[in-house]
């Protein structure tokens, strides 16, 4: 393990544990008013670290639907992480695969989003260790201290830390967008096409994000090809 | 809560990992076709495009919250500032903001 590499990912993480802070506090208040108990609430953030399947996961339980069926929807949720992480392996130096395996359990939306935007060559295990561990950290330690507190931060601080993991995404794609009509052309249409299904309700979440990621991504691929023909 | 639960979180867990875990071990050393490869390489920016839009907007009810921390984590990272001065510039903005409705 490359100490140096380790501590940069860390570093880069950094904003990802900032991110998670409000949102794992609200999961661990939201779960102590479903019911649950701190070592049960801690428990979900320690071996699923999925904020969107937890939080509905709640809502589930609250209305009293079978185990089976929050398993379901869980799984539903999280098959974009399938694209995420295929797309990953062409940024990740090759490794062996239990190390593979180990950090595969980290990836999030965030955590690939920070990983995926790097610049330069192949990233390390250290490295994504890195910036695993602070996320992850960070999403188990604060969903106990929700847990225990039972109180949200007040009402201005909340708010304005909603933006906190939005901000992030834009910090990450901004600097890759200048210059760069390609990647302005994949964010922009990916993103009306979610929008479209966000606002005509076609598509759950889990489902619209991974689908508009895909069009978008075929798409601009077809027509810079079709562009080197012509 | 019962041990149901428990087995509960298990298949939460085990869902979430699969889909994380199949790629990164199963494609390992293995060369994929090169249209493939493009286009996973054009994934990190679609998926960018996606988780912001139109999420970044819904973040309170009240819309403004979401078009201000918009603009000024668009604005912010235009200046060429580092992630993290994105992300705490926007909070500091809508603490700002919040402070005057």
């Amino acid at each position: 393990m490359d100490r140096r590499d380790f501590s940069a990912g860390i570093k880069a993480g950094t904003s990802i544990a900032i991110g998670y802070f409000p949102i794992a506090l609200t999961f661990g208040l939201l779960a102590k008013t479903t019911g649950l108990s701190l070592i049960e609430a801690t428990a979900m953030s320690i071996f699923v670290f999925a904020g969107a399947a937890q939080y509905i996961s709640l809502t589930l339980i609250t209305a009293g639907v079978a185990p089976a069926v929050v398993v379901l929807n869980t799984f539903v949720v999280n098959i974009r992480h399938f694209l995420m992480t295929a797309s990953l392996n062409e940024k990740m130096q090759p490794d062996d695969r239990w190390k593979k395996a180990l950090y595969a359990f980290g990836i999030t939306d965030e955590t690939f989003s920070v990983l995926a935007t790097q610049k330069g060559h192949k990233l390390t295990t250290a490295f994504a260790a890195g910036v695993i561990l602070i996320a992850y950290g960070s999403w188990i330690v604060f969903t106990a201290i929700g847990h225990l507190l039972g109180a949200n931060l007040p009402q201005f601080l909340q708010a304005s830390m909603s933006i906190a993991l939005y901000a992030m995404f834009v910090g990450l794609l901004v600097p890759s967008m200048r210059g760069n009509r390609k990647v302005v052309s994949l964010a922009v249409i990916a993103g009306l096409i979610n929008s479209l299904f966000y606002f005509t309700e076609w598509l759950s979440t889990g489902w619209a994000i991974m689908v508009s990621t895909l069009a978008s991504a075929i798409f601009i691929e077809w027509i810079s090809r079709k562009g080197v023909k012509a | 809560m019962g041990s149901w639960y428990w087995w509960m979180i298990l298949g939460m867990a085990v869902v979430t990992y699969i889909p994380r875990a199949i790629p990164l071990t199963f494609l390992e050393g293995r060369e994929l076709p090169a249209v493939v490869q493009n286009v996973l390489r054009n994934i990190p920016y679609a998926v960018l495009g996606a988780l912001i839009f139109p999420a970044i907007f819904f973040i309170q009810e009240n819309i403004w919250f979401g078009v201000i921390g918009a603009i000024a984590a668009f604005g912010i990272a235009f200046t060429g500032a580092n992630v993290m001065i994105v992300v705490l510039g926007s909070i500091a903005v809508l603490a700002v903001f919040s402070l005057f409705i």
